[in-house]
């Protein structure tokens, strides 16, 4: 082991640092309203290729070599000091690595570079009312006429769909063939004739899900991502995706540093709840799990610098159960400690998504019933189970699958 | 930056793998742990001859001048195989004569620790009215005019070592060449047959103080028995895991294999999911310990205590899913448990650790 970074690396990161003293903006620039003052920083970022790394020039990106310990200085530093990086949404984070993977040119010619500057919102249609964690039994058909596909069915749990622009996802388009080789990947324009959208309602009050109905909806034969009866496959490339965003270690230790915070500014019998036996030895035992998963992140990592991705399979199966899990202990931990507060629902703001957040009490209620979200979203902890006794410790299937 | 083994510690670790399939397997523990002795020293000095007696000693001391993260990864090992042999204590008292000892006293006693011609041990519990110690700060036990006075707990093959490291009173460390010293050893009848225990009574026994055994390096011995013991753990959970595996596939019920069930399937997943990520939690103390000298204590704390507590998880798992035939002394889990329950509670239970990561976290 040598955890030091190495020469190369050092220099990278002091030069990160040195470009981040840019932000945040001053002088005129400041007037600006927030999102044009986080654009006029990440196009500098992107011309010194810190952002979009993996996105060709023509799209906007930054086109660098691919170096995983790059990403993560830029990662962690960006982090540090707040500045906007890459997007946080659908469309950057899944979208335009799904398409530079799977689609045509033409496709991505369209649609990455919209999506990574965030002008054209996306949702994903994958689940349904009854394809969830055994999404490749959905129903939403599309069939051939003339060159448009037309599609009928429901999608369930879209998150977001009101405000997409676009939408990507699954739709059977030969129901003769089994279940997954029946299923291609659309692309479908949400102004559509034919398109209902209506919102469902969170336990956290949030309003970000969506049923969304499709009645004679046509697509054009150009928006199928890959081939027909491909969807199964290409929708891996973007699930992958999906569970990087949640697996993140960086993020935990954030929110277990805000619930130490909490644990010192919170009183309790008379005293910081930090100085209660129990709270200690509570987060002494979660420090455990995310250290844990840190440090396991960083094997991963450089696993992966060296092409050695097969030496940590293993974990890396484990990532998104690990963490979703243990964001639940410390969520659960953060309750006991605001105790009362928690009876109160969080406000507008303490349940936006935002690069930096206030841990106020209502923001801990918030963040409680999200981790609840993540249990689920990207696929459920059962079927992690199930992946990971499959998959990796080469348990049988279940019983009556094919 | 490299958060990953060497070929060289790959090697090493294959090695010791195969040594322990071929010359201790489950058989020889049982026979072992049946005996009246409860040791073979055969076992130990084949060892010896691949140098795990002196790993961390240095090539001018007769070792082979290897970091604290190989001894961990042999640790590894042994707990995987639950080998019955005195590592554990042979190891802290090297570790303490190395950091702790005069010159004179490296010269003396570390090339005969590193051949094995000696084996080593600690001795520091006590029981005591204010409670039971670990700590080597809290000691008792009376070191004056080099006679030795108190009473120590739970020497790890206490009754066949030559050689004893003792905390004493005042936070020091003293050494006692227990044969010729006259010490009253009693054996005790210990829950984990792979490592047998002994209370040593001392009675002005003739003992030689380490004149070098300063509060941080009384620290780092013990954090490298934390460090071993976390390792040991992980290897004999993950043994236990290994184990309802290949129980789960193979046992049939309702005319299917175990495994084929979810709520097996499940448990299993959960099992190596606790275990597996826990590796880098290990690895990342041992090599603190070597070169990242601020970070050492914490991650060490932190390493015993999640690991050594996670591994019991896991061990109840490995029953539940075994069923009765699990609970029965015929089967092998017994061994990897209890050897699990020895390092939860050895130099100190998770709960200890976790308090003094708070403190050490300035909470």
């Amino acid at each position: 082991m040598d955890l030091k970074l190495g020469k190369e690396h050092e220099a990278f990161r002091e030069e990160v640092i040195e470009f981040l003293k840019g932000w945040p903006l001053s002088g005129e620039e400041t007037k600006l309203p927030q999102v044009e003052q986080d654009q006029i920083f990440r196009n500098q970022a992107i011309e010194k290729g810190y952002v979009y790394r993996d996105i060709p020039t023509k799209y906007g990106g930054s086109e660098q070599p691919h170096d995983v310990i790059k990403d993560t200085i830029i990662q962690d530093e960006f982090r540090k000091v707040g500045a906007p990086g890459n997007i946080f949404s659908i469309g950057a984070a899944m979208v335009a690595p799904t398409l530079l993977e799977c689609a045509r040119e033409e496709l991505c010619d369209r649609f990455v570079e919209s999506a990574i500057r965030g002008e054209v919102n996306w949702c994903q249609g994958y689940s349904e009312p009854n394809a969830g964690s055994d999404l490749a039994s959905l129903q939403t058909r599309a069939e051939l006429d003339g060159d448009e596909w037309v599609i009928n069915g429901q999608k369930a749990w879209t998150s977001m769909a009101a405000e997409a622009d676009y939408m990507f996802g699954l739709f059977r388009t030969e129901p003769d063939a089994p279940k997954h080789k029946g299923i291609s990947y659309l692309l479908i324009d949400m102004k559509a004739p034919g398109i209902t959208i209506r919102p469902v309602k969170q336990i956290n009050g949030g309003l970000e899900f969506n049923e969304v109905f499709f009645d004679n909806v046509r697509t054009p034969v150009g928006m199928m991502v890959s081939e027909r009866g491909k969807g199964w496959q290409v929708s891996r490339a973007t699930l992958k995706h999906e569970r990087n965003l949640i697996g993140d270690p960086n993020m935990l230790r954030n929110t277990y540093l805000a619930l130490v915070e909490l644990a010192k500014k919170t009183i309790r019998n008379g005293r910081p709840a930090i100085q209660d036996p129990r709270v200690r030895d509570r987060l002494a035992e979660i420090e455990g799990y995310v250290t844990t998963q840190e440090y396991s992140g960083l094997r991963q990592l450089s696993a992966a610098a060296k092409g050695e991705e097969l030496k940590v399979m293993l974990p890396m199966m484990m990532n998104k159960l690990y963490s979703t899990d243990t964001a639940m202990m410390l969520t659960r931990l953060s309750q006991d400690i605001i105790g009362g507060d928690g009876l109160i629902a969080p406000n507008d703001a303490e349940t936006a998504m935002a690069r930096e957040v206030q841990h106020t009490p209502g923001r801990w209620v918030y963040e409680y019933t999200a981790a609840i979200a993540h249990s689920i979203a990207g696929g459920a902890s059962n079927i992690q189970r199930n992946i990971i006794g499959e998959r990796a410790l080469g348990l049988p299937r279940d019983l009556r699958l094919e | 930056m490299d958060f990953g083994l060497t070929e060289e510690q790959e090697l090493l670790q294959d090695t010791l793998r195969s040594f322990v399939a071929g010359e201790s397997p489950v058989s020889k523990l049982r026979e072992i742990c049946d005996s009246e002795s409860g040791y073979d020293p055969k076992v130990w000095e084949d060892l010896l001859e691949l140098g795990i007696g002196g790993l961390i000693v240095p090539e001018e001391y007769g070792g082979v001048e290897m970091e604290i993260l190989d001894l961990a990864l042999v640790s590894e090992i042994l707990g995987e195989g639950s080998v019955p042999v005195p590592f554990l204590g042979h190891s802290m008292a090297v570790a303490a004569i190395l950091y702790a000892g005069s010159e004179e006293q490296k010269q003396k006693w570390l090339p005969v620790l590193a051949s094995g011609e000696m084996l080593g041990s600690i001795a520091y519990a006590e029981s005591t009215d204010e409670g039971e110690i670990w700590e080597a700060s809290q000691a008792t036990t009376q070191l004056s005019d080099g006679k030795l006075n108190g009473t120590k707990r739970f020497v790890p093959h206490g009754q066949f070592a030559d050689l004893v490291v003792v905390s004493v009173s005042g936070g020091g460390l003293a050494v006692v060449e227990i044969a010729s010293a006259g010490a009253k050893l009693e054996p005790a009848d210990s829950l984990d047959r792979s490592r047998p225990l002994s209370s040593i009574v001392f009675e002005g026994t003739p003992a030689q103080e380490l004149p070098n055994a300063d509060a941080a390096v009384v620290a780092r011995i013990r954090d490298i028995g934390l460090v071993l013991l976390a390792a040991d753990s992980f290897g004999a959970a993950w043994q236990l895991t290994r184990m309802t595996i290949e129980y789960a596939k193979e046992r049939k019920q309702f005319g299917t294999p175990l495994a084929q069930f979810q709520g097996v399937k499940h448990q299993i997943s959960n099992m190596a999911t606790d275990l597996d990520p826990t590796r880098a939690l290990w690895w990342y103390a041992a090599h603190a310990l070597d070169h990242i000298a601020d970070e050492s204590e914490k991650n060490c704390a932190l390493a015993k205590a999640h690991i050594t507590e996670r591994s019991m998880e896991v061990a109840r798992s490995a029953f539940e899913l075994h069923g009765g035939i699990g609970y029965t002394w015929e089967c092998d889990l017994q061994y990897w448990f209890k050897r699990a329950m020895f390092n939860r509670v050895f130099l100190g239970t998770p709960s200890e650790h976790r308090a003094r990561y708070a403190d050490l976290a300035g909470w």
